[in-house]
């Protein structure tokens, strides 16, 4: 490895196309991601309005989501193997585990933070529950979710690298063969590429939430 | 789960040495992590410097794969734990900065003027001052670093390392699932301790006195809840 360049262009060049090459696993690594933090937010979500509905399973919600995100990923996977096997579901359901803290707490966070006497006003004004949740909670808490769904998303990015060891096509698989074949580029390709996607997403995120979302402009960035 | 119980028991001693093997390369990164960002974001916290990198160095830091950061190291370092221990010292630098720079600037001013009234030179407000009183904060952002380190230092095992991480990733190789359920077991266990242990010291180290107020929001966590900096455990 040692006088070896970081990056054999000609090798880049032969492993674009295929199915195993980076153009397929690029766009794994980005359906994996995308179904992840997906399924995590709409879980999250009912989470969140579990605990506004029932005070008393905060604790629960906090624990359990807490205990999921401590669990390291590859020890999670090798757990559910198995049970589901080396398949894209297995892998789904850790990098679903590992959203839900960030995104439970900024997602209550967020309806949290929502002021009072905004509420009642549009309560007096004759709005209903879910018009209320839809209308004024959710609208005014976007900035402190999209912040969740930031990280969620640049930590789940990272994660499905390491999905690569229980057998699924993604960008980690570029590392792995890097280890094993004791080979610079393909380590460099699958690292640097998981890093710019991670990178773009964070960007991506932030720019669609200033389109859809001009008022949050002023709170974004906590969370 | 009975293969399981039988494949720990019959390889008690390598579980052993498997899991002092994990602690040490966790505890080698953690002393380099501390090594180096603790002084770095004491002095920036005492100065007032720095405040946007060391904010802001924990996103920064999320954004860098764990088995990225292991393959791009592993060039320079080789097949070794030693690459794992750098990896992992990266990793745990930015929640230390992060969360000791806050603690020190959430000192309340008054409290340091007051020091510096008495006559406290720098070094004296830093040491008897600022760091008691931020000690809680700074102690949550080493434990997020911590339980991070123990949990990531279950990849070393990828790049031929040791640690119990040597479980799974040789389960996967040859097919054999207690072998890889017992190590997924150690390492959920064990980085559950350590996370559940290292908030005990937490409260120890938080003076009588500092209220939840004056210990600003990120002390509030319960105990499964990671700090701000938080990365997901690799």
């Amino acid at each position: 490895m040692g006088d070896e360049p970081y990056i054999d262009w000609a090798w880049l060049g032969r492993h674009l196309d295929g199915s195993d090459g980076v153009w397929v696993r690029l766009a794994n690594h980005l359906r994996l991601t995308v179904i992840a933090v997906g399924v995590g937010l709409v879980v999250s979500f009912l989470l969140a309005l579990l605990v506004r509905r029932w005070r008393w399973a905060l604790s629960p919600v906090v624990w359990t989501t807490g205990i999921l995100y401590t669990i390291p990923s590859l020890a999670l996977f090798a757990l559910l193997v198995p049970i589901t096997g080396f398949t894209v579901l297995t892998g789904e359901i850790g990098l679903v585990s590992y959203t839900l803290l960030i995104l439970t707490r900024n997602i209550l966070a967020g309806l949290e933070g929502v002021p009072a006497d905004v509420r009642e006003a549009a309560t007096g004004m004759g709005y209903s529950r879910s018009q209320l949740l839809l209308r004024v909670d959710l609208p005014l808490a976007l900035p402190v979710i999209v912040a969740g769904l930031r990280v969620a998303t640049v930590t789940t990015i990272g994660l499905v690298t390491v999905t690569s060891l229980i057998g699924l096509s993604n960008l980690g698989q570029f590392i792995l063969q890097g280890i094993r074949q004791i080979f610079n580029t393909p380590l460099v390709v699958g690292a640097v590429l998981s890093i710019a996607l991670a990178v773009l997403a964070d960007l991506g995120l932030l720019g669609l939430q200033r389109v859809v979302a001009p008022w949050s402009r002023r709170a974004a960035g906590n969370g | 789960m009975g293969d399981v119980a039988a494949y720990i028991s019959g390889h008690a001693g390598l579980f052993l040495q498997r899991t002092i093997e994990h602690l040490q390369i966790s505890a080698l990164a953690l002393a380099v992590a501390l090594l180096v960002g603790l002084p770095l974001a004491l002095w920036l916290g005492h100065a007032g410097r720095g405040g946007f990198l060391a904010v802001n160095s924990s996103n920064i830091g999320r954004a860098l794969p764990t088995l990225a950061l292991l393959a791009l190291l592993l060039p320079v370092f080789g097949l070794t734990d030693r690459t794992t221990i750098v990896a992992l010292a990266a990793l745990a630098v930015p929640p230390i900065v992060t969360n000791a720079y806050t603690g020190i600037r959430g000192v309340d001013r008054d409290v340091v003027e007051a020091a510096r009234g008495m006559g406290m030179r720098g070094a004296q407000v830093l040491a008897r001052v600022e760091l008691p009183l931020a000690a809680p904060i700074v102690i949550a952002g080493v434990r997020t670093s911590a339980v991070q380190v123990v949990a990531t230092a279950t990849l070393g095992a990828v790049i031929a390392g040791g640690g119990l991480g040597r479980f799974i990733v040789d389960g996967f190789a040859i097919g054999d699932t207690p072998q890889i359920v017992a190590g997924a077991i150690a390492v959920a266990v064990l980085s559950i301790l350590t996370e559940v242990g290292l908030g005990a010291v937490e409260r120890l180290v938080t003076p009588t006195g500092t209220t939840l107020a004056q210990r600003g929001p990120r002390a509030r966590r319960t105990a499964a809840e990671p700090a701000p900096g938080a990365r997901a455990p690799i």
